[in-house]
């Protein structure tokens, strides 16, 4: 009897184990839609809007690898995963890639074998606190009860930081973004903390935003970016390099607005000509069409008109760039060269 | 003289396997057995060569590695530097509490509900009624969300209970705090314990728990040896001497001159910071789930508790009244009895199925070895495999000790066949 309840479970995982390690791309292109893991909902970044469409910071990303492989940016089936069951769809092939605010750490990247392909947002690890509570800084936060998602990588640095801060804590785990913010309102727990974003993010949704401060500390570093299995690099060089695009784009000047006029005829820049593919053909060295960079921008916008419309300072969430500026502005924000 | 000649001895052949009715059961099932361990053999090749193709050969080193992360209810002593195996033993004391105090709670309320949906009296049986009906066709999470979501909403926060005029205030002489992050009680405390005892290098048992426990059970056993005495002297004499001061003192005496002896008193809960410190901290996700399986299986127990009374036939309570009996002496000694032998087969399945749908506790974050082992550990070292194999196999073992228990007290309390 042990050995069967034992088998079984083996047969599960042969069945999810069996569907990866193929040729995503090629997957993807035969069935002409791109399966992308984005978070059950966190405005700004993935979210359900009136109308039923996914909009957000993280489903651009799926919508422009969509457009640069397959020429449509509405060829995305969304897949609403949570802090758990991610890494769980991706590693069985359910989803091609994950676009869900994921930290890009060493054991990640090593251990559950996964290909990082850049960080689309940096991020750190921050507190939120109602205003009337009075704490002003994280080290006077000993003994307070903290909502935390659980499975996340803030799960360990809240550890971390009480530990070395010689203070206590009492964890309230939570599955999603959702429970947590009714447990938080109700006072069911003193503290909500999760990267900085999202606490913007999820502060912007409160009825009265004014009465919560996020508290300075910064305590880790969340580079956060998009992921694929490991072991497809052709698959990792597309995600890669959309992304990469879109951050050219902003530096370059290409916009939404204006891609399509500068992709109709070679212009004075060779690097924008060799990316919108008006000379050369990097697109067919990934296995794209020539037109591939184009339709990435033309899905969205390029790196800095995504932030603007998604997360920036004029949205509800209200984002400063920070270190997400270019590098010319002085943030982190660097795109390898076209050639 | 007559020869007997033997018919002559049938030479073996191979095709009698599949013609002749004395193997052809034989060979099929040996047949059947073959295909079936083919099936599982392929699967569990594939499955190896698969993760390993990935890279992920299973091991169960990680269980060895520092866990990392915190736990709010730890029945045992852990913090985030012990390994993912004592956090997976943390999470197995967990859902083995909100087990038995889930099975004990849904057994009292379902016996009582059993026997009241009975009842002559015609609200009463149809309260009870829509009690049954309610909590047993609606899914168990919804209960446990709603229990998790009153709790929340509906009591105030600590912070209620601060300042000069508080809007909630504690109840019974300040010693008990309803909260929305869970209930505060008062916890007992010793001003001169007596240490711990190491077991294994792992685990801390308490030695005043210990005295408690030898004391209170040697008290017990003293004064059932009173009263069997008492039996003796009533079947010799008729008379049955006057036990009953001297079993109460016996119990109680030395339990109280231990409890003065090592210094008995109660921690009161009070504000401090954020929260209520000292006293015991009933979570709200423990009530919450204790709360919403125990009267969720109830319903369940209830039909089965009224199922059994109702099996047994009239004649046994009309033949009881013909002997005198009173009405709740029928039922103590005549009815129930005999309805004990209907009632716990069907009990078992439902104290192994409240246990397992316990494993729902991360609706409301309880922290239970669903929610450890199979939760954050799992997500924080990837072993999908292992960890749920490892939880499929702490589930079985739980389901097969409850399940035996059980059965050992079937046999006592079935009927004795001669």
């Amino acid at each position: 009897m042990k050995k069967t309840v034992f088998l079984g479970a083996l047969t599960v995982a042969a069945l999810a184990a069996g569907a990866a390690g193929a040729a995503t791309l090629d997957d993807v292109k035969a069935r002409g839609k791109l399966n992308c893991g984005v978070s059950t909902g966190l405005t700004g970044f993935s979210f359900p809007d009136a109308s039923g469409e996914w909009q957000g910071f993280d489903v651009a990303m799926c919508r422009a690898v969509a457009a640069a492989v397959l020429g449509d940016p509405k060829a995305v089936e969304f897949v609403p995963t949570t802090g758990k069951t991610r890494f769980t769809a991706l590693a069985s092939g359910e989803i091609d890639m994950l676009a869900r605010n994921t930290t890009w750490t060493l054991s990640r990247d090593a251990d559950l074998k996964f290909t990082f392909t850049g960080v689309n947002y940096y991020d750190g690890q921050g507190f939120m606190v109602p205003k009337a509570l009075g704490v002003t800084s994280a080290k006077e936060l000993d003994g307070a009860t903290v909502c935390i998602q659980t499975g996340t990588t803030t799960e360990l640095n809240l550890a971390d930081f009480f530990r070395a801060n010689n203070m206590e804590y009492e964890p309230v785990p939570i599955e999603t973004n959702a429970e947590a913010q009714q447990q938080f309102l109700a006072g069911a727990c003193d503290v909500y903390t999760t990267d900085a974003s999202g606490l913007a993010a999820t502060r912007a949704t409160f009825e009265n935003p004014k009465d919560y401060v996020i508290l300075p500390e910064i305590i880790s570093k969340e580079p956060l970016g998009p992921l694929v299995r490991q072991g497809d690099d052709q698959w990792a060089d597309v995600v890669r390099w959309t992304e990469n695009a879109l951050v050219a784009a902003e530096e370059l000047g290409i916009t939404s607005a204006n891609v399509k006029d500068l992709a109709s005829a070679p212009g004075d820049n060779p690097e924008i000509n060799r990316m919108l593919g008006t000379e050369g053909d990097l697109g067919a060295m990934l296995g794209l069409s020539k037109d591939w960079a184009v339709n990435a921008i033309a899905a969205g916008g390029n790196y800095g008109e995504l932030f603007e419309k998604n997360i920036g300072e004029n949205t509800p969430i209200g984002l400063a760039r920070g270190l997400n500026a270019l590098w010319t502005n002085g943030g982190l924000q660097y795109a390898p060269p076209f050639r | 003289m007559t020869t007997i000649s033997d018919p002559p001895a049938e030479s073996f052949k191979l095709s009698m396997l599949f013609y002749d009715t004395r193997y052809r059961a034989i060979t099929f099932q040996i047949i059947a057995l073959i295909a079936f361990l083919t099936l599982f053999g392929w699967l569990y090749m594939n499955t190896a060569h698969n993760l390993h193709e990935l890279g992920k050969d299973p091991s169960f080193g990680f269980l060895f590695q520092p866990a990392g992360y915190d736990i709010n209810q730890t029945l045992i002593e852990y913090n985030n530097q012990d390994t993912h195996l004592r956090a997976a033993f943390v999470g197995l004391l967990n859902t083995l509490l909100v087990a038995a105090l889930g099975c004990i709670t849904a057994t009292v309320i379902g016996v009582l509900v059993g026997v009241l949906r009975l009842s002559k009296n015609w609200l009463v049986a149809r309260l009870m009624t829509v009690y049954v009906e309610t909590f047993r066709n609606v899914p168990v999470l919804m209960w446990i969300i709603l229990a998790m979501a009153i709790l929340i909403e509906a009591l105030p926060p600590p912070s209620a209970f601060r300042g000069n005029d508080p809007s909630s205030s504690m109840l019974l002489f300040d010693s008990i705090a309803l909260t929305n992050r869970g209930v505060y009680i008062p916890e007992p405390l010793f001003s001169r314990p007596l240490g711990n005892i190491n077991v294994f290098g792992a685990f801390d048992i308490s030695i005043e728990l210990l005295a408690i426990i030898v004391v209170l059970g040697g008290s017990i056993w003293v004064a059932k040896r009173i009263g069997r005495r008492a039996d003796a002297e009533q079947n010799k004499t008729g008379l049955r001497p006057r036990t009953w001061p001297v079993q109460t003192a016996v119990i109680i005496l030395p339990i109280v001159a231990l409890l003065a002896g090592l210094g008995f008193h109660l921690g009161l809960p009070h504000l401090k910071g954020f929260n209520f410190d000292g006293g015991t901290h009933l979570r709200n996700s423990l009530i919450a789930l204790w709360l919403a399986l125990s009267l969720y299986t109830a319903a369940f127990i209830a039909e089965i508790v009224r199922a059994g009374i109702m099996a047994i036939s009239k004649g046994q309570t009309e033949a009881a009244a013909a002997l005198g009996l009173r009405s709740n002496r029928i039922m103590s000694l005549v009815i129930l009895p005999q309805a004990l032998r209907v009632i716990i087969p069907p009990l078992i399945s439902q104290y192994l199925n409240l246990t397992k749908n316990s494993s729902l506790a991360i609706a409301v974050g309880y922290m239970d070895i669903t929610g450890t082992l199979m939760g954050i550990t799992l997500n924080q070292t990837g072993r999908e495999l292992e960890t749920v194999l490892l939880g499929m196999i702490v589930y079985l073992a739980i389901s097969l000790l409850i399940s035996g228990a059980m059965n050992i007290y079937n046999n006592r309390v079935k009927l004795v066949e001669r």
